[in-house]
Formats: C-alpha cells, structure tokens, sequence
C-alpha cells in the first residue's frame, strides 16, 4: 500500500508544486481533447437529430453503424489515422504526422460517433413527445431537428462530456499518431504510460490522479455552468 | 438563427484551440529511435546540448528498432538513431538509408531473481541462457522485433536452444517495451534480457538483480543514419545530417559519455568518423 500512499503524496506535490512542465502537459491535453470534443459536437450533433427525426432508406443500418462505432478501439483509429497522415500515406504532403493537429483529428474520429449516437437518443425521445405539436405549426424535418436540438441543449450536455471523458482518457491513438515527442505532442496519458515504461509507479499513479482531477474539475464546471444556464434562460 | 450562430462559435473555438498548437513553426528534425535512449532518460540529458549548440530542435518517436526503421522507411522521420547493426545495414542496403555511423555502444545484461534458481549466474551468456532453458525458469522476451529482440533471438541461437522445440509455458512473449516487460519480469520473477541503460535507469527492480553481464558478446552497438532524401523528398537533409555530425564530433561524443545515473555511465562513444 505504500505505493498508493507515495503516489497521494507525488500528486499532491506535483500540483502544489505547480510544476510548470506538467501544467504544459495538463494544457496540451485539454487542448487537444476540448478541440476535438468541439469538432465531434459540430459534426455529430446535426447528424444525430437528423437520424432521430429523418426517414430516409439506411437510417436504420446508421443508427446501428453509430452505436456501434461507439466501440471504437483507439489504437485502430490510431493506426488509419498514422496511415493517412504518413508520408507514405495519402494525406501524407501536409506533413501532420506527430503533430497536435493529428492527435485532434484522431480523437475527433474516435468521439464523432458518441456524440451523434447519444445525440440522436436524447432527441429522438424529445421527437416522440413533440411530434404532433411540430407537425401542426408546419414544421419541416430538419427545421424539427434544428428545434429539438435547441430545445435539448441541457441534456446535450452529457453527450459532450462524455465524448470528451473518452478523448481525454484515451492513450492508443495519440501515442500512435502523436509520437510522444518531449514538449510538443506529450499528454497526460502518454506521460503515464511512458513513466509506467520506466517503471516509476508512484509518478505514474500521480500522474494518473491529476488527470482524474482534471477531468473531474471539467465535470463540474460544465455541471454547475447547466445549471446556471438552465435558471438564466431554462 | 440560434443554432447556426453557436454551430459558428463552436467550430470558430474548435479552430482556436487548434490554431493555437500548430503557431509555432519552430525549427526540428525528427528523430526515430528506440525504447531504450528514451526510457532510459539518456535523450532527456543529450538533446539540450545539440539544440543549444545548433538551434534546431530534436523531436523524439521512441520506439522499438524495426519500428522505427519501418517509420522511416515511410518517410516519416528525418534521421534513425538505433542498435541493430543487421537490420541498419539492411536498411541502408535498401537505399533508405544515407550512411549507416556508428556513434556509442552499452552492453546487455540478463537480469533476473536474485535468488537465481536456474543458477544462470556468470560470465557466460550462453551458457546462461542453456541453463535458464534447462531449468525451464521463466523468461520474459520482448517480443516485438526491437534490438533486444533480435539480440536474445541471436543469443538462443547460438546457445544452440531452438526456441520452437524448447518453446513452452516458461518462454514469455510480452510484445512491449523494455520499460514494460522489465515490469513484467519483476511480477513474474523471470529472467530477461535487458540492455544495461534502461536496468539502470528502471525504478520498479523488485527482487531482481543482474545474473549475466560482461561477455564480449553482449556488445550492444547503436549507428545513427540520414533518412535517404532521394527516396523522401521532403527530408530534412542539412538539419539532420548536422545532427548526425555533432554526435560523432569531440563534443557530442563527450556528451554522451557524461549521462551517468548512480555514478554509472550508460553510453560509450565509440564513434566511427
């Protein structure tokens, strides 16, 4: 249990600390990750309320193919990912490999698919209450959409953060597309493995509780923002 | 219209935060190199020197040799700094490389229990290894083409245990990193072989100590080659070559002999001009 009681004692000196090469890590990280929340949420949230309220031929294998890609493993997304942006690779002449903008891309991939799929439950259980009141003011399907989106914009909430938890949490697809190179693509989880590689477990575990808290802090600015929101203009 | 205003916004902060980590267009070289250099922290304490000497910055993929070969091989590094003489000539052989440098050696060590019950301690990794396999004690292989890999594989070899005969329970290929099959072998108390920088450096030792060390064969040489411009044009040819010339210089070579963890020194410049 020492390491556990050491690993307390690091992360609580590393924050105290205010080390200033783990606050660029912490940062890199909540760039990166908020970045590509921010991307998922602009493609998947449209696209989720039209599966929730469109009818068009494949709506039905869409709505599977997007549950299921919830599942995505990191690290394959990670490795098409590297394919695409190596040299070798089609998109290989803008020479993004190993850069923050390819771990953006790779975590944007792999969170799309969470936002569009929670997206269109929260507004297809909204469809099914609001549907004969929409229809009757003459509403088109994706005037409905763009409503019911609005109109559920509280909930939406939970299906961003949790496409952010998983991006923030994720180490298969940076580590493989990012490199881990010192100062310019190290995030938190990639430190984490790397401090695991060199068998320092408590830093490791120390490392792993500011990411927690960082994650948990984010949670509760976003909660108590809803809430705030919600009196404003709820 | 509500939500086209804040579907802007957001792709306007997403555009941002981006923006924000692409700005600096610093200069660098890419650098594909193996597990060993970067967990071993050697990189961590020679890096800073080149780049205040030169002004250009060394960015790291750590992985393990055939990897990083094969990431070259792509395109997708600018100098290969690795220890598998075989396969680095291979890849010079191939036209992927320049010129292959022979620029610092350390050594391999067996590391396992210290209670040694395969009784493997000596000089002699050969004879080492036959009673690790004799005694059917655990032994924790790498497993994924890295230089170690391709050393241990050698050393069975001429051992003259043929690993798919005598492949059982006792033989485990983890498939990682030194830094995580060292973690490996300290849960399993199993023997493995591990090169001296990274044992060194490596924290979580558990009960384990070096068993065989100071064979000749256990030689453990690295060469650092320039990615061939004439297959990937966009290579950074002057700024990787001056890499590549500082550590072969009087400076970078001193460089490299003064990491030292615990008063021992990891790296032996043995340059090749």
């Amino acid at each position: 249990m020492t390491t556990l009681g050491d690993s307390f004692l690091t992360a609580w000196q590393l924050v105290a600390a205010a080390d200033t090469q783990l606050g660029s890590i912490v940062w890199l990280s909540l760039r990166v990750s908020l970045a590509a929340t921010l991307i998922a949420c602009v493609v998947g949230m449209p696209v989720g309320a039209l599966l929730a309220v469109g009818r068009f031929p494949g709506r039905r294998v869409l709505i599977v193919l997007f549950n299921g890609l919830m599942g995505l493993p990191p690290v394959v997304v990670g490795l098409l990912v590297y394919l695409l942006l190596s040299r070798a690779g089609p998109l290989g002449q803008f020479g993004l490999l190993f850069s923050p903008t390819a771990m953006i891309i790779a975590q944007a991939i792999l969170v799309t698919p969470i936002v569009t799929a929670l997206t269109r439950q929260v507004v297809a259980d909204e469809w099914s209450e609001y549907r004969e009141q929409l229809r009757s003011l003459g509403a088109s399907r994706a005037r409905a959409a763009a409503t019911l989106l609005w109109d559920g914009r509280f909930s939406l909430t939970t299906a961003g953060l949790a496409g952010f938890g998983r991006a923030i949490a994720e180490v298969g697809a940076v580590m493989i597309v990012g490199g881990n190179i010192d100062g310019v693509t190290r995030v938190m989880t990639t430190t984490i493995a790397l401090e695991t590689s060199k068998g320092d477990l408590p830093l490791a575990l120390a490392l792993g509780f500011v990411l927690i808290a960082v994650v948990l802090s984010i949670n509760a600015v976003a909660y108590a923002l809803r809430g705030w929101a919600e009196r404003r203009w709820g | 219209m509500i939500s086209r205003r804040l579907f802007c916004s957001a792709l306007a902060a997403a555009g941002l935060l981006g923006a924000g980590l692409t700005q600096a267009q610093e200069r660098f070289i890419t650098v594909s190199s193996t597990t060993s250099t970067e967990q071993s922290g050697f990189f961590g304490h020679l890096l800073p020197a080149f780049e205040k000497a030169a002004g250009i910055k060394v960015r790291v993929v750590a992985l393990g040799t055939g990897q990083a070969l094969d990431m070259a091989r792509r395109g997708d590094a600018d100098v290969v700094f690795v220890h598998d003489k075989a396969a680095e000539e291979k890849f010079v052989a191939e036209s992927f490389g320049v010129r292959r440098q022979e620029v610092m050696y350390n050594d391999f060590v067996v590391v396992g229990p210290k209670a040694d019950p395969a009784k493997a301690a000596g000089k002699d990794i050969l004879e080492g290894l036959r009673r690790i396999e004799a005694a059917k004690a655990p032994f924790v292989s790498r497993g994924d083409k890295s230089g170690t890999h391709a050393a241990e594989l050698r050393y069975w070899k001429v051992a003259g245990v043929d690993l798919d005969k005598a492949r059982g329970p006792w033989y485990r290929d983890t498939g990682s990193g030194m830094g995580p099959a060292l973690n490996t072998a300290a849960s399993m108390n199993a023997y493995i072989l591990a090169d001296r920088g990274t044992w060194l450096a490596f924290k979580n030792r558990g009960n384990m100590g070096i068993v065989v060390e100071g064979d000749t064969k256990l030689f453990n040489q690295y060469g650092v080659i320039l990615v061939n411009p004439a297959k990937h044009a966009h290579v950074k040819q002057a700024d990787g070559q001056k890499f590549i010339d500082w550590l072969v210089s009087p400076e970078g070579q001193k460089a490299i002999a003064g990491y030292k963890i615990g008063g021992e020194q990891l790296f032996f410049p043995n340059a090749s001009r």
